[in-house]
Parts: structure tokens; sequence; C-alpha cells
């Protein structure tokens, strides 16, 4: 399963991405827990979701998301189908691509606020 | 064909750091607790490929970041729906995370006594992370402040 670089590649990107995703979950949890602060708390708090400086790295965010969450599906199948590990190499690439076709078009939609007038990008 | 691939010992197995570690395909665990952890890591995986895209799709496509404000969570959380959705997710991708966090924990940690402060620290963080979630999911009506922040005192 190791053999090759794309499976060494895809533990290391799923570990790093895994504890990425996890260290975010704890902060998102920490700023969902200023609701019960009250709107003036909670929407000063959390405008600077809107800067676009984190917008940028929400893109990060989704990104690892992305590979995670397919990368997943491809150990489950390489896991419970029985000719799974003899496509492991092939469902990889297929996790980069999806991974990239999804978040090209986020990505575009995240910061599209940013080349608009308005101020909904700070 | 004639056996699944996952139950045979891979003869050449070598992630980067640890030969035994319990993440991957070829080394579902015989047994016990990492059995249960084995499956768990994959159904709350297959969930939330689904619970999450949808989560960010409405978060980050059909409305814009800085659209997700308080009268907006007011608004879904009028429905009770997102609220059970919010918990579940809150508590597959909580225990999904801090699970492979333990796993991680026992790639790297070595020492007995700083594995042990090590995974008691991930299981502390389970339980104050998700009272305080689960805490400020229920407790959520709008224009009220009688939430999390009496039990901390810090607003009057």
């Amino acid at each position: 399963m190791y053999r090759g670089q794309s499976g060494m590649f895809s533990w290391l990107f799923h570990r790093i991405s895994g504890l990425g995703i996890l260290l975010f979950l704890l902060l998102h949890i920490v700023d969902i827990t200023l609701l019960g602060f009250g709107p003036a708390v909670y929407n000063d708090a959390i405008s600077i979701f809107s800067t676009w400086y984190i917008r940028i790295a929400s893109l990060f965010l989704i990104a690892a998301v992305l590979y995670h969450a397919y990368n997943g599906v491809r150990i489950i199948l390489v896991d419970f189908w029985p000719r799974g590990a003899r496509f492991q190499q092939a469902m990889f690439w297929t996790v980069l691509l999806a991974t990239i076709v999804c978040w090209v078009p986020t990505a575009v939609i995240i910061m599209a606020p940013c080349f608009q007038a308005g101020n909904a990008c700070k | 064909m004639s056996k699944p691939a996952t139950v045979e010992p891979p003869a050449n197995s070598a992630s980067p750091l640890k030969k035994a570690s319990t993440y991957g395909a070829t080394s579902r665990p015989q047994g016990g607790f990492e059995l249960f952890s084995w499956y768990f890591f994959r159904i709350t995986g297959v969930i939330m490929v689904f619970m999450v895209i949808i989560h960010l799709v409405i978060m980050h496509l059909t409305n814009d970041v800085s659209q997700t404000v308080y009268d907006f969570v007011a608004a879904r959380y009028a429905n009770p729906f997102w609220r059970v959705y919010d918990l579940l997710l809150l508590t597959f991708a909580l225990l999904h995370g801090l699970n492979g966090l333990r796993i991680a924990v026992d790639d790297y940690v070595r020492p007995r006594g700083w594995r042990l402060l090590a995974h008691s620290t991930v299981w502390m963080l389970a339980v104050a992370f998700w009272l305080m979630g689960t805490m400020t999911i229920i407790t959520f009506q709008p224009g009220t402040t009688t939430g999390i922040q009496n039990l901390f005192g810090l607003l009057k």
C-alpha cells in the first residue's frame, strides 16, 4: 500500500489536513460559543471572517476538507471493495483531481466580494 | 479476489513513520476499542462527507461569510432541524478529529508519562469542547444572553 510515493503522500496529507481541520474546529466551537453573549459581541467577533486575509485562510481550510473527505472515501474503498487496493493509485489521482475541481469555483465565489464594490470583503 | 485485501497483512507496508500505525487500509485492528475506533472513523467519515459539504455550501457558497451574522443564525435555529443537524455534526467532527489526534499521539509520543498526559488532554478537550458546543446550540435564544456567559460571569 505504501510502496509507491502516492501512498506515502496520501497518508501524510491526510494526517496534516486532519489535524489542521481539528485545530479550526476547536476555534470554530469557541467563536460559535460567542452567540451566547448576544448579537453585538457575536457580530463584532465574526466580522473578522469577512476580511480578505481570513477568506484566503478559509481557502486552505476548504482545500484540506475536500482532500480529507475524498481521500477518506478512497481509504474506505481500499478497505471494503475487494479490488480497491489494485486501484488505490488511480483513486489517489482522482482524489486530487476532484479536490481541485471543487476547490477552484469555491475559491472564486469566496474571493469575488473582494473584487466588487461594497464592503462585504473588508 | 479470494480474500478481501483489508485483512491481509502487508508484506512491505511502511508508513513513513511507524509500521504498526492503526491508520490506513491495511491495518484493521483485531478487536476491542481499536476496532471500534477503526469503524467509528469510517462510519462518521462517510456521514460527514455529506454533512460537511452541505454545511460548506450553505455557509460559503449560497451565502457569503459576511451574511452569516447573528440574525442569520437566529433564523436558522428557529427550525429545530438545523439545531439537530449542528449537534450531530459537532459530535461526529469533534470525536472523529480528536480520535485522529489520539492516533497521532500514539505515533509520536513515546515516553509513558508524556503519552498519559497527551491522552488525558485529548479526552479533556473532547469533554470541554463538546459541552461548550452543545450548550450553545441548545440554549441559543435570539435576543437573550442567558447562555454561556453567565457560567463565566464575564457579562452582567
